[in-house]
């Protein structure tokens, strides 16, 4: 029990983590709503080492603490439509057992950003963000494609850690 | 530890870039449907409008030209003027981004504009 609360919270505090570094460094590409989702990547070994509704409890836990701390109301909504939609369609695309961590990772990155800019339609009351789906589909595959090799690489290392 | 299989991966990202090619094509390349329209009476703006509520505006235009503009159906008309030669009236119902009614002896332009695409950042 106690090697599990450490675990837990070495993975929050990970993603936490990784939610400050984007907000600090974001990438340089002029695009608003871009980014690697490194947290995304915490979310993603937790599914694959933890049980589902233990992985989901760090994703959220992730949210709501980055969004108490560095965010607003408003970036904490965003966040949580786009994570918990991606965590949806990763649990969902992990148990049908057809992908790679990748191809998992990359469905992850993909309705992050539908989740994101479904949001934005809702708040800003105006299809015209559909203008964007194109470009953030793109980019959400490519991030979600790297945050998936790095998983790859880790998972086989971190699996004693279950 | 087993990561699973590989072969949804291909299938994956070929749907996810064929979905965001359509769209690409749906939606850059076809002038989209403008959210509003800008009334600018002699360059200084009269007033905005969004399309999609029914509204109709007189704009007092300059040489005692008045224009009549109705919102319907997402399309903006000048339905009326009292300028001389009404070609505004003429020129039909806008409603994609880019396109104007133009009133030349009032100096009356209704232009549509798009929707801002903004999306928030994320955390």
């Amino acid at each position: 029990m106690k090697r599990k609360t450490a675990l837990y919270g070495l993975l929050v505090a990970l993603a936490f983590i990784f939610s400050y570094i984007e907000v600090l460094v974001p990438i340089p590409v002029g695009i608003p709503g871009i980014k690697l989702g490194l947290a995304n990547g915490v979310t993603l070994t937790a599914l694959y080492l933890l049980r589902p509704a233990d992985a989901l409890a760090v994703s959220v836990l992730r949210i709501l603490l980055a969004g108490l701390t560095f965010g607003s109301p408003m970036t904490m909504l965003y966040s949580l439509c786009g994570g918990l939609l991606s965590f949806a369609v990763m649990w969902l695309c992990r148990r049908s057992d057809r992908f790679s961590v990748v191809g998992v990772s990359i469905a992850g990155g993909v309705s992050h950003n539908i989740g994101q800019l479904a949001l934005a339609a809702v708040v800003l009351a105006t299809p015209a963000v559909a203008w964007y789906a194109p470009v953030l589909l793109v980019t959400g595959t490519v991030t979600g494609a790297l945050i998936g090799l790095v998983c790859r690489l880790l998972l086989p290392r971190l699996e004693k850690l279950r | 530890m087993k990561t699973g299989r590989k072969k949804g991966d291909i299938w994956l990202v070929t749907a996810v870039l064929a979905v965001a090619l359509c769209l690409f094509l749906l939606l850059w390349l076809l002038p989209g449907d403008g959210a509003a329209v800008e009334v600018t009476v002699d360059g200084a703006v009269y007033a905005t409008l969004p399309l999609d509520t029914p509204t109709t505006l007189d704009i007092p235009g300059k040489n005692g030209c008045v224009g009549t503009l109705v919102i319907a159906d997402g399309r903006a008309t000048v339905t009326h003027a009292t300028c001389p030669d009404r070609l505004c009236v003429r020129m039909g119902p806008v409603s994609r981004a880019g396109q104007s009614i133009v009133c030349l002896p009032g100096r009356i332009v209704v232009t549509v504009v798009g929707g801002t695409p903004a999306v928030d950042g994320e955390v």
